[in-house]
């Protein structure tokens, strides 16, 4: 529906391949289903080998402090004990590895930095041998102050948490205890602030959050007879890994061999390593493999989480609804290494105002250097903590104007040529009016559903099956919120991705094989390369090789890119498959029908056919017993960096967005949240795989209410040590928690992407949150400037 | 020690076994049945949950000692399992799962030995029964078909937990409220789905079992 008479878009047409059955479009079913739902699928923590050892880190027990010294040898000398690592075994002058900046020490060398900071490695017969021995290495520290937030960062006297930094981000930040700064001036915001008839300030906190994956980081690493080593790993990126790894261990990549293992979710959690160097320089140490598999314990401490962030916002308004100037400024809490800071900068400042039109702004995004956990990428990278907090400002905007908050959103929706504060235009269709029409217009669900014949059924009450009402202080909120996340690397990234695609016949039959490198985490990357390379050369058979370096890189499975960029690879080694299958028949069968040098020719069906529907030859008559392969790098548009003063510049590839709805009931009393509903729109272009889209859009809106709620990693301010590292004390949304999630998918093509496609993965977890928070604002009239929200802030106690 | 106990209706002999291990362990580590999944190793996410005796347990919780002389169902068995259930005319005793249940054929134990990493073949993807990329003529029990053709399945990684409870709750409960589902299922952690696939593959299961009887 149109906003303003502008079309919101268009679907893409699709001819090649659409009478292909299994092709895009349909919900077709994953191709590992079967294997995950026996237990036969192999995750990263299965892979066993004959002989193999056990690794196990011995990690810091306090958060900043010099090493003074390391005494292994209680742990050497018990029984079923291999090797004892520490810095000085690393084996060659690469000690460091890194997303970006090589800042993270291997094992640590001096100082450590964080709680939980890798110092040595053991490898062991058995994994209890493994941590007793780790229990037995001698390390005495000598504490330091620890640096925690912004002031403590920035002090004259602030000791450096990286001390002599050469990395080119410290030629621009205005002290080296800051990772990277990104400043956006587009305008004149302080002359536009002077136009505003409302003005409205705001301060902002969202905790830590943690990705929580299921599967535990791990692997096996096993010695190779040419002195190499091939690793079974559950990573997101294998090429960025084995960048990283080859170094430290000495070796050449072609020497490193990686296979994706099964991988247990990911979201962002894998893009930086854990485990894959300690289990390749055991293994090599010792010559035989060795498996570590970290307990949920110590996956709190071994990889990145979500930035916490405090967030300062002026939002200024005319009467009549407009937004005059937004200012801001992020601060983003890094931690102890660089990890994705300095692009989770680039996004949030990019991204800091949101969805609307504002001509005059003032932004500036930064992230610290602290003992804090090292943070990282997270499913919404940046655009996650900026969207709770201009959110909650555009409501409290709307209630000074005496607006409807959804209306007020409309007023200032960006569109198709919206500039971005950056100066971008949003060359794609930007629907952000119409997804919040449309999550308005859904049904809300009844009052008082708890209600029942028998009495309260306290499942469906705040507070559940503790039995704490039975309807009494509860009442009802109801919020929204929308969001823009971009889709792929931004700021100058080359952002490729490669597929290796094979066509023959096998039993007669023709078949497709598609091999890239990308990580299948569980997003169902694999499902869409079946359908894809059904669509484009009109088999019903595809085999999806297994993920390994023997193909070149795909990229990261980050960012909501992989549809669209090792998708759009998969789609044109098709097309360079098919070019070459069609050349075959020319040259086989071209004399004996004039439409192969005439006519428009589709693979459908397992035949080559006209575009009028004529059969011209079957697949298998065509190939006989030749193959045909191609493998082929395919990128999408290039960006460009934004500029370090001005902000300016073509940063970002696509835009994806998504708004929610939010219905909660709050019992006042305790402050106790039940959410009721959490309904969804999002625009994702062209849904290749239904069931995979709303499968995504539920579970990012799932974590998004995560962090809303009950979500967050304490760290000790006085310490820096982190509080609640278990399943037990840092909650995440069970089954009970989480609402139904009704969603309504728009298909709107960007003209830019494969099949008009949009990366889809993120945009939920951006304004699931404030649509909560928004709600539960809505049902209590509290403020609420942090998140999570727990039931003290609701009652006060 | 050793630890003798029959799984997925197989007697299984461990031997050399610490104290400290956990049945979860042993499943995984000794008897080559990895499909029981260690996600928190504490008794919170449920991604371990195997049948001891019928009832549904966190196996990383049950010390494999305390397993001695006992049934244990995982998930690898959960398909075997099911059809005997069939057979048998489903649960008369309202205890379906007891050592009442006649003796199950498993299947044999996944690799457990060789040179390459087990669960790799080459490629270093699992070697099933059926064929090893896709699993493909795999006989599945209803809840499992359930959870591939409603897309609750992403990761994979809680599935066999919530395989092996939802298998339970449907065989003391066949129609179950969503309410009752949801608290069936309260034990079991899940980061990809938001959970609303899994109720979908639930209630689909319930149904096809409803329509089949």
């Amino acid at each position: 529906m149109p906003s303003n008479g502008i079309p919101l878009g268009t679907p893409t047409k699709v001819t090649q391949g659409s009478r292909t059955k299994g092709g895009i479009g349909e919900s077709t079913l994953r191709p590992d289903g079967t294997l995950k739902v026996t237990g036969e699928f192999a995750y990263s923590s299965d892979m066993w080998h004959e002989d193999m050892l056990w690794g196990q880190i011995l990690r810091s027990t306090v958060a900043h402090a010099e090493i003074v010294s390391i005494d292994t040898s209680e742990a050497l000398a018990l029984p079923g004990v291999y090797a004892v690592m520490t810095y000085d075994d690393l084996p060659t002058d690469v000690k460091n590895y890194g997303l970006e900046i090589q800042d993270t020490p291997v094992l640590a060398h001096g100082k450590v930095r964080h709680h939980g900071e890798p110092v040595a490695i053991v490898a062991a017969d058995h994994p209890e041998t493994a941590r007793r021995a780790a229990a037995k290495i001698k390390v005495e520290y000598r504490e330091l102050p620890v640096i925690t937030d912004e002031a403590s960062a920035t002090a004259p006297d602030a000791i450096l948490i990286h001390e002599g930094r050469d990395d080119h981000h410290i030629g621009h930040v205005p002290h080296p205890n800051i990772v990277h700064r990104q400043p956006i001036v587009r305008g004149d915001a302080a002359a536009a602030a002077a136009r505003a008839d409302v003005v409205v300030r705001g301060e902002y906190t969202f905790g830590m959050q943690d990705q929580a994956f299921l599967g535990p980081e791990s692997g096996l690493a096993v010695p190779e007879e040419d002195g190499g080593v091939h690793l079974y790993i559950a990573t997101q990126w294998l090429h960025s890994d084995l960048r990283q790894i080859a170094p430290v261990l000495g070796l050449p990549e072609s020497k490193v061999r990686m296979t994706l293992a099964g991988v247990g979710g990911a979201f962002g959690g894998r893009e930086d390593l854990s485990m894959q160097i300690h289990a390749c320089l055991l293994a090599l140490r010792t010559g035989k493999p060795v498996k570590i598999v970290y307990n949920r314990f110590e996956s709190f401490f071994g990889h990145v989480h979500r930035h916490p962030a405090k967030l300062t916002y002026e939002h200024g308004a005319t009467r009549d609804g407009k937004l005059t100037h937004v200012k801001c400024r992020i601060v983003l809490d890094g931690g102890a290494y660089a990890s994705a800071s300095p692009a989770v900068v680039g996004n949030a400042s990019s991204l800091g105002v949101g969805p609307y039109v504002v001509d005059d702004v003032d932004i500036e995004a930064i992230a610290l250097y602290t003992n804090n956990p090292p943070c990282g990428a997270m499913r919404g990278f940046g655009a996650v903590q900026a969207c709770f907090a201009y959110e909650a400002q555009m409501d409290k905007v709307a209630a000074e104007l005496g607006l409807d908050p959804v209306e007020f959103r409309r007023l200032n929706a960006m569109e198709q040529g919206t500039l971005l504060p950056t100066g971008q235009p949003v060359d794609s269709p930007a629907p952000v009016a119409e997804i919040l029409r449309r999550v308005k217009a859904m049904p809300l669900p009844p009052e008082r559903q708890w209600e029942s014949s028998e009495g309260a059924d306290v499942r469906q009450l705040p507070g559940g099956l503790s039995n704490t009402t039975h309807g009494e202080g509860v009442v009802r909120g109801i919020g929204y919120a929308v969001g823009i996340k971009n889709v792929g690397f931004s700021e100058g990234f080359d952002d490729y991705s490669t597929a290796r695609v094979r066509m023959e016949v096998i039993a007669g039959e023709p078949v497709a094989t598609v091999h890239t490198a990308m990580a299948e985490v569980g997003q169902g990357g694999v499902t869409v390369h079946a359908q894809i390379a059904r669509t484009e050369l009109g088999v019903s058979q595809v085999t999806i090789h297994p993920a390994n370096t023997q193909v070149g890189s795909a990229g990261s499975t980050s960012a909501s890119r992989q549809t669209y960029v090792t998708g759009g690879a998969v789609k044109n080694s098709c097309e360079l498959v098919r070019e070459k299958v069609l050349e075959i028949g020319r040259r086989r069968f071209g004399s004996y029908h004039p439409a192969w040098a005439t006519a428009e020719l589709l693979l459908e069906g397992g035949k080559v056919v006209t575009d009028g529907g004529e059969v011209l030859a079957d697949l298998v008559d065509v190939l006989e017993d030749e193959s045909v392969e191609v493998e082929a790098e395919w990128r999408h548009r290039p960006t460009e960096p934004f500029d370090l003063r001005t902000g300016q510049g073509f940063g970002h590839v696509q835009y994806s967005f998504a708004a929610h709805r939010a219905v909660v009931e709050v019992d006042t009393e305790l402050g106790l949240v039940k959410v009721i509903e959490l309904a969804c729109a999002q625009d994702v272009g062209k849904a290749l795989n239904p069931l995979s889209v709303i499968g995504q859009i539920q579970g990012g809106t799932t974590q998004g209410l995560g962090v809303a709620v009950m979500e967050e990693i304490i760290v000790d301010p006085s310490t820096a040590k982190v509080r609640n590292p278990s399943f037990t004390d840092y909650l995440i949304p069970t089954i009970l928690d989480t609402p139904t999630i009704p969603v309504d998918v728009l298909e709107l093509a960007d003209e830019h992407a494969p099949y008009g496609l949009r990366g889809i993965g993120e945009a939920p977890t951006l304004s699931s949150t404030p649509a909560v928070l928004a709600a539960i604002r809505n049902a209590t009239g509290l403020e609420l400037n942090r998140t999570p929200v727990r039931p003290e802030h609701l009652t006060g106690t | 020690m050793r630890v003798n106990f029959t799984v997925n209706g197989r007697p299984q002999e461990a031997d050399d076994v610490w104290e400290g291990e956990s049945l979860l362990y042993v499943l995984r580590e000794r008897l080559g049945l990895p499909g029981s999944k260690n996600a928190c190793e504490q008794g919170e996410c449920g991604s371990c949950t195997v049948r001891l005796d019928g009832v549904p347990v966190c196996s990383c919780l049950v010390a494999a000692g305390q397993a001695e002389g006992r049934d244990v169902v995982t998930v690898e068995g959960l398909a075997e399992y099911a059809r005997q259930r069939a057979e048998h005319g489903g649960c008369s005793t309202g205890s379906c799962g007891t050592p009442g249940l006649p003796g199950l054929e498993g299947t044999p134990a996944a690799g457990t030995a060789g040179a390459s990493p087990s669960l790799g073949g080459a490629d270093g993807r699992p070697t099933g029964g059926a064929d090893s990329h896709t699993g493909e003529g795999t006989e599945l029990a209803p809840i499992q078909q359930a959870f591939i053709d409603a897309g609750a399945v992403q990761c994979g990684f809680c599935t066999p937990g919530l395989l092996v409870a939802a298998d339970e709750m449907l065989e003391r409960n066949p129609n179950p409220t969503d309410a009752d589902i949801r608290e069936a299922l309260s034990g079991n952690l899940c980061r990809c789905t938001g959970y609303e696939k899994i109720m979908d593959a639930v209630r689909l299961a319930a149904a096809r079992q409803g329509e089949a009887v």
